[in-house]
């Protein structure tokens, strides 16, 4: 019987045949950590060891609160700092540089074939680029400081085949909230997803991350893809290492296999306060809109400007909107400036704020008032999740945020 | 280990936001002020009426979302002595071995606690004890028993170091 791509990733990591459900210690080969490594330095510490295993293993992102919003978050930052210049951490990024999964593919620390752990929930990530990556813990990294292992549990894999060429106005964020509606929050539970077929090969590398980038919103371990044209394009300059494309065998065994055909795909709206509770924007349209939230590591790359610029161009967000518009990196807000349209969204009223995760997780940037409503380019709508219990968010493409701005409600943006 | 107490009985996909909401993942870090804010947004008495050795019984998918830690090590220090679900997220399970908190998937006896009522857990026989009777849950994986009796992962660690 043949292997699927973790099992083959795994494998070879190990140096042996692997089976779904076998539980094994793996060195990886990256391992990222962003504001949480001020936690994870003092965890470090307390195993008692002075210095990091393999320090060049390690990548370091400052993005979940930056610039600091107040003294505590400051004092993160600032031990953190210390910590990477003690360790010898060079792949540190500062605070001007970008959302942690948007830079480690930027900046070379993620390549085919590479197995990556990462102490976010979102480092499925970089299975978009075909490496087998998993979010762990905070104590997790810093046992993987002291010793350099972690274990993991071998995942049984989904397939998700998708079909058929997207309608006008319809992308892959409608696409993955939809994939959420049929497969539900849980339906993929500790297992790894692989997303293939022709509309999936076709789809630029931005489009092909909202999806590893979301597998863990319905339960997944990992997310996978093997990389296509533009990907290898994309990594070519960027990756200096030699690597391998690894691909499932034709008769690799898949726990489920799910079919999508996009053809038909409307535009599509997490509701609050759950990623699967999911209904096509036509549903809402017409519901009052407070804040826009444009940015996230899910969708606020230079494709994402493109259509958001396309839209205001010339012309106001609504009056009784804010529109926070955040850059996934450095690099995404250099390219959209040179192109004109971070003058275009200024002109339309958009608030631009710095690259990183701004109030995606409610620490800072823009967290909503009581009972105010927030579209959200993002990839999670939990109660609280924007740091107000009683403020409702919703997850929708950048093409509804940007439409829905100029009126104040949400639009339904199919034609 | 014996573990006793009353049931915290919440429904389906109770998540880390709720369990240790994400504004405080960094500025709240004494375990005392870590258990005070333990399932701020789903159960406001929650964290006021917790007692040690009480029993958490959630739904499906218990404990999805982030991968923050505190929302498994916040119910440690509020004295929770295990927690019973459906199904665990896969980051929230490995969370809890990983802090010596026991995580038991056994979704006849969530069918069968209610809220309010007393507890028995027996982790060395993998029972379950309660009104409705007894229910038995699976062991932990072998691979990683030796984490969850060294008392969670950082003291494994320190073990396999020789430290
Ligand atoms: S943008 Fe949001 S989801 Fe992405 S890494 Fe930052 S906090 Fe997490």
């Amino acid at each position: 019987m043949g292997k699927t791509f973790s099992e083959k990733i795994l494998g070879q990591k190990v140096g042996k045949d692997v089976v779904p459900g076998e539980i094994i210690e793996v060195e990886p080969d990256v391992a990222m950590s962003h504001d949480n490594t001020a936690a994870i330095s003092k965890t470090f510490y307390k195993i008692g060891v002075d210095q990091v295993y393999k320090p060049g293993m390690h990548v370091v992102i400052l993005d979940h609160c930056t610039p600091a919003a107040n003294e505590k978050f400051a004092e993160n930052h600032k031990d953190i700092r210390e910590f990477v210049r003690k360790q010898g951490i060079r792949n540190f990024y500062d605070i001007h540089v970008g959302i942690c999964h948007q830079v480690m593919h930027e900046k070379g620390h993620v390549w085919p074939g590479a197995l990556i752990v990462g102490s976010d929930s979102h480092s499925t990530s970089y299975g978009a680029f075909g490496a087998f990556s998993a979010g762990i813990g905070r104590s997790e990294m810093a046992a993987i400081m002291a010793r350099g292992k972690i274990w993991l549990r071998v995942p049984e894999t989904i397939k998700i085949v998708v079909d058929g060429e997207f309608p006008e106005a319809v992308s892959a964020k409608d696409l993955m909230l939809k994939i959420a509606r049929e497969i539900g929050a849980d339906g993929a539970l500790y297992k790894a997803i692989e997303f293939c077929g022709p509309t999936i090969d076709r789809m630029s590398v931005a489009s092909r991350f909202v999806f590893t980038n979301m597998a863990v919103e319905i339960g997944a371990k990992a997310g996978y893809m093997i990389p296509n044209q533009a990907t290898l394009g994309y990594l070519k300059d960027r990756v200096s290492q030699p690597f391998e494309v690894i691909e499932s065998d034709p008769n690799a065994e898949y726990e489920a296999e799910y079919h999508f055909d996009v053809s038909t795909l409307e535009p599509m709206i997490a509701k609050p306060h759950t990623v699967d509770n999911v209904v096509p924007v036509s549903e809402v349209k017409g519901t009052r809109i407070d804040q826009i939230f444009f940015g996230s590591c899910t969708n606020a790359r230079v494709e994402d400007f493109e259509i958001v610029a396309e839209i205001l161009r010339g012309k106001r967000v609504h009056p009784d909107v804010r529109m926070l518009v955040f850059p996934a990196s450095q690099e995404v807000y250099l390219e959209v400036l040179k192109k004109g349209w971070i003058q275009e969204l200024v002109e339309a009223g958009c608030v631009i704020m710095n690259p990183g995760c701004g109030p995606c997780m409610g620490n800072h940037e823009g967290v909503p008032a009581n009972g105010e409503v927030v579209l959200a380019t993002s990839n999670r709508n939990f109660k609280g999740r924007l740091g107000n219990k009683e403020s409702f968010v919703y997850l929708v493409s950048p093409r509804t945020a940007a439409m829905s701005a100029l009126t104040g409600k949400i639009e339904d943006c199919w034609y | 280990m014996l573990i006793k107490g009353k049931v915290w009985k919440y429904g389906n996909d109770v998540n880390t936001d709720v369990i240790f909401p994400g504004k405080y993942t960094y500025t709240i870090t004494e375990t005392a002020e870590m258990a005070k804010v333990a399932l701020e947004d789903l159960d406001p008495e929650f964290a006021k009426n917790v007692h040690k050795g009480d029993v958490i019984v959630g739904g499906t998918n218990f404990g999805c979302g982030s991968s923050r830690e505190q929302a498994a090590s916040c119910l440690v220090y509020s004295g929770v002595g295990a927690v019973i679900a459906k199904t665990f997220a896969r980051l929230y399970f490995r969370n809890c071995i990983n802090f010596g908190l026991p995580a038991l998937t056994s979704p006849k006896a969530v069918d069968a606690l209610k809220h309010g009522e007393s507890i028995e857990i027996d982790t060395d026989k993998g029972e379950i004890r309660c009104k409705a009777g007894v229910f038995k849950f699976p062991p932990l994986p072998k691979e990683v028993v030796g984490i969850f009796d060294a008392g969670g992962l950082i003291p494994y660690t320190k073990k396999q170091l020789g430290l």
